[in-house]
């Protein structure tokens, strides 16, 4: 299986000039890779770095220090020092990153927030929408609030309109920022099917998962980020 | 010694009141304006012995283009004998002593506020026109530096502004004088406030036509024989006055009609706005429905009067 | 938003520098500004933004720098070399400007159909029932009723009256837009309601935009792109997200922390 994500001596601090500039350090040298079709799931206890972790593949967080590749045919780019109009471009057509949180857009449906992704990658608006109501279903999202914007959801909507939204469209690399947590078991099901399916389309996968059984059932291993923490390396 | 320097001497007025100098620089603005059909010309306007919106900048134009055998017609509204008209006939007549007329057809310089004669007119005549606001942009832009750049880059869409809140507030181009022209295919020029019933004489007119404003000091022109365009759209294109009725006193058709309030009980006549072309139709025995009515034939008596002086 | 991907910058800035006599307006600015790209400028009042953006926008000439615009013919053009006929037919066809105060940017004794129509009359339209029809297409798509077509801006509301200038601008389909505090001074509904109909534009036609904001949420939500500007220099710069989520100088890491969180 080819590599599809490689990160190679990845380090990140933050500096807080506003407490005096004191340096929080987060990781140091972090270095691993994910193949296609494989789930990586970031292990360790809460501020060990994961999120930070994900934030800098997204190119939400600054790369201090280090390599992120993303090999796509036969192109490697280096999330860490790409333009800013590159990483755009990525997040467009080969990164996709499913959080916890949704940003609701005021006005726009759940449907139109779902089916937004995939018409950016170029679906026609009608086939668009009609993915988004059948991923909305499969999630259980009662069918009348599809046509209604999610900003006056339930918390448990809210995260399965994002998670539809997430798994919509086909992105070489996914990334999954605790996607299951909250919700109930039938839905954490329909979860785990969804990861299974985006491993069967070749998909590299880095997740947090505090959920212990979605982990061991979507997990095919476990990197313990608190070997990169960055005060054992300093 | 010339004419003009013999009167002077013997403590009259100069020739037409202006000085040679000035005459001088009003005519070197005169020939700039008729090298740029419609453009602005700035000149500078002299004081003059009357107020200015009595016509101070035709007058000047009028003065600079005056010659000692020409022979003057001097009209307000159309008519030669309304306050303005006479005040001005009898200003040349004092300061130039040039012959004056009534007949469109009999002067070589005509000067006018607000109307253009009936009568064709010919390439032996020039028409002098008294232009209260020269700027057709003024009302939309009231920068004089913008609308100057404006004109310099043909820069007109504001104009269509205006025509288009026309049609959008009454249904129809509702401007009925001092309606925008395009000259030459090139600048955007108010024909002074002319009723738009006289656009069309604009266009391609024998005589050469000369515009003066003395209080915003400018002066523009439009040789004989231009291109004048009125604006409009496409789906709203340029349309004169009708009048239901021909002339109540000569039956003229087609021309422009002022309403005379005959009564206060409500009696009202629509007569030839041009006093001379409605004599001189009579005089050939044309007659309007109410030539006959006794209110009606008291105003004719008065003009006969005058006329006859 | 999805951003057009092209190889050719639309506007290039190189060390844009405006002076006020001694005063600095704003200091050794350069950026790429791409097609179908959104660039917020923010900072706090006297940072030199609106400076800088007046200087892109062809108002206030730069004092050293320069700024090429890529034309419809695909040309790269320095814009302080374009003739004043050049760069009028750029402004009111290439471009819009939405003024934070929609008066400055209305004409407020003309209708709301004539103010849109405007920019189609000064290209040469001259038939009446499409200019209107357009005008009145675009109306409904800021969401002003078509009722409201032969009525003066004065007699709209705040956020109606920023919505008609934002149509005014849009109806010659512009490439570049600039933006001054376009939802300043509006009640926060109405912001939202101008926010979310701006994203939608902006994204359906995909213009580039350079926006000037103090509102970091207004920022969040419009740009790829953010610009953090301080006493006349670019101090910051890079992915909206990735400035406001991971700010590195001292200055943004104020401007960040210093947002209520609602």
């Amino acid at each position: 299986m080819p590599v599809r994500l490689y990160l190679n001596n990845v380090g990140k601090s933050f500096t807080m000039h506003l407490q005096g500039g004191t340096i929080i350090p987060v990781v140091d040298k972090v270095e691993f890779s994910v193949n296609t079709g494989e789930c990586v799931v970031l292990g360790g206890p809460s501020g060990a770095g994961k999120s930070s972790i994900l934030k800098m593949i997204y190119g939400n967080y600054r790369c201090d220090q280090g390599q992120i590749l993303v090999t796509i045919d036969d192109e490697i780019i280096n999330v860490a020092d790409a333009e800013p109009r590159k990483v755009l471009q990525l997040r467009e057509d080969t990164i996709g990153y499913v959080s916890q949180f949704l940003r609701t857009i005021p006005r726009v449906s759940a449907e139109d927030v779902v089916a937004e992704p995939l018409i950016a990658q170029g679906e026609s608006e009608d086939n668009a929408v009609k993915k988004a109501r059948s991923l909305l279903a499969r999630l259980n999202v009662p069918e009348r609030l599809w046509t209604l914007p999610p900003a006056t959801f339930s918390g448990g909507e809210q995260q399965r309109v994002n998670i539809a939204r997430g798994f919509i469209a086909h992105y070489p690399i996914l990334l999954l920022d605790e996607p299951t947590a909250s919700l109930d078991a039938a839905n954490r099901a329909v979860v785990v099917r969804l990861v299974q399916e985006k491993k069967e389309q070749g998909v590299a996968m880095v997740g947090i998962l505090h959920d212990q059984d979605v982990r061991e059932e979507i997990a095919d291993r476990i990197i313990d980020v608190t070997a990169f923490a960055a005060d054992a390396a300093a | 010694m010339n004419d003009t320097a013999q009167i002077y001497d013997q403590g009259e007025y100069n020739f037409a009141y202006l000085d040679e100098q000035t005459k001088r620089m009003i005519r070197r603005a005169i020939l700039k304006g008729i090298a740029i059909p419609g453009y602005q010309v700035p000149f500078a306007s002299r004081e003059m012995p009357m107020p200015y919106g009595w016509g101070t900048g035709g007058v000047q134009v009028t003065a600079a283009v005056l010659g000692k055998d020409d022979c003057l017609k001097m009209i307000d509204q159309g008519s030669d004998d309304t306050t303005n008209a006479v005040s001005l006939r009898g200003f040349f007549e004092k300061t130039a002593g040039v012959r004056t007329t009534y007949e469109t057809s009999e002067a070589t310089v005509i000067q006018t506020r607000h109307r253009i004669p009936e009568k064709t007119l010919t390439e032996d005549q020039i028409l002098v026109f008294q232009v209260p606001i020269p700027e057709p942009l003024r009302f939309l832009e009231p920068r004089e530096t913008e609308t100057r750049k404006m004109h310099a880059l043909e820069d007109y869409g504001l104009m269509h502004v205006k025509l288009y809140e026309d049609i959008a507030k009454n249904g129809h181009i509702a401007t009925t004088y001092a309606y925008p022209v395009k000259v030459n295919d090139r600048y955007v020029m108010d024909p002074s406030p002319t009723p738009k019933f006289d656009n069309p004489k604009i266009d391609e007119m024998a005589a050469l036509q000369l515009y003066g404003a003395g209080r915003e000091k400018r002066i523009y022109a439009i040789p004989p024989y231009t291109k004048v365009k009125s604006l409009d759209f496409e789906d709203y294109p340029f349309e004169v006055q009708k009048f239901d009725k021909p002339c109540a006193l000569c039956g003229a058709e087609n021309v422009y009609l002022d309403e005379v309030i005959l009564d206060d009980r409500g009696g009202r006549m629509f007569v030839c706005s041009d006093s001379d072309h409605c004599e001189e139709r009579r005089a050939q025995g044309h007659t309007g429905p109410m030539a006959a009515n006794p209110a009606a034939a008291q105003i004719t008596e008065k003009n006969q009067r005058e006329t006859t002086r | 938003m999805n951003t057009i991907q092209s190889d050719e910058p639309l506007l290039q800035v190189h060390n844009v520098t405006r002076y006020y006599g001694d005063r600095v307006g704003c200091l050794d600015v350069s950026f790429d500004l791409w097609p179908g790209e959104v660039l917020a400028i923010v900072g706090e009042s006297g940072s030199g933004k609106t400076t800088l953006l007046n200087c892109l926008s062809t108002r206030l000439a730069p004092t050293a720098g320069a700024i090429e615009y890529r034309m419809r013919d695909g040309a790269m053009r320095n814009l302080y070399q374009l003739t004043e006929a050049e760069r009028r037919l750029l402004m009111r066809t290439d471009w819009g400007f939405v003024h934070q105060n929609a008066a400055d940017g209305l004409r407020m004794n003309v209708s709301a159909g004539a103010n849109v129509g405007e920019r189609l009359m000064a290209v040469g339209q001259r038939h009446y029932g499409n200019i209107r029809s357009t005008a009145d297409d675009w109306l409904g798509r800021v969401e002003i009723e078509s009722d409201r077509i032969d009525d003066d801006p004065r007699s709209f509301s705040g956020g109606m009256r920023q919505r008609l200038q934002i149509a005014r601008n849009l109806v010659t389909h512009p490439r570049l837009v600039f933006m001054d505090e376009p939802t300043g001074g509006l009640d926060v509904s109405v912001q939202a309601r101008l926010l979310d109909l701006l994203r939608r534009l902006v994204s359906d036609l995909g213009l580039s935009v350079v926006i000037v904001t103090h509102d970091l949420a207004v920022a969040r939500l419009l740009s790829h792109r953010i610009m953090v500007m301080r006493q006349g220099y670019v101090i910051e710069a890079g992915l909206t997200d990735q400035v406001l989520d991971d700010p590195r100088e001292p200055y943004s890491q104020l401007l960040v922390s210093s947002i209520l969180q609602v």
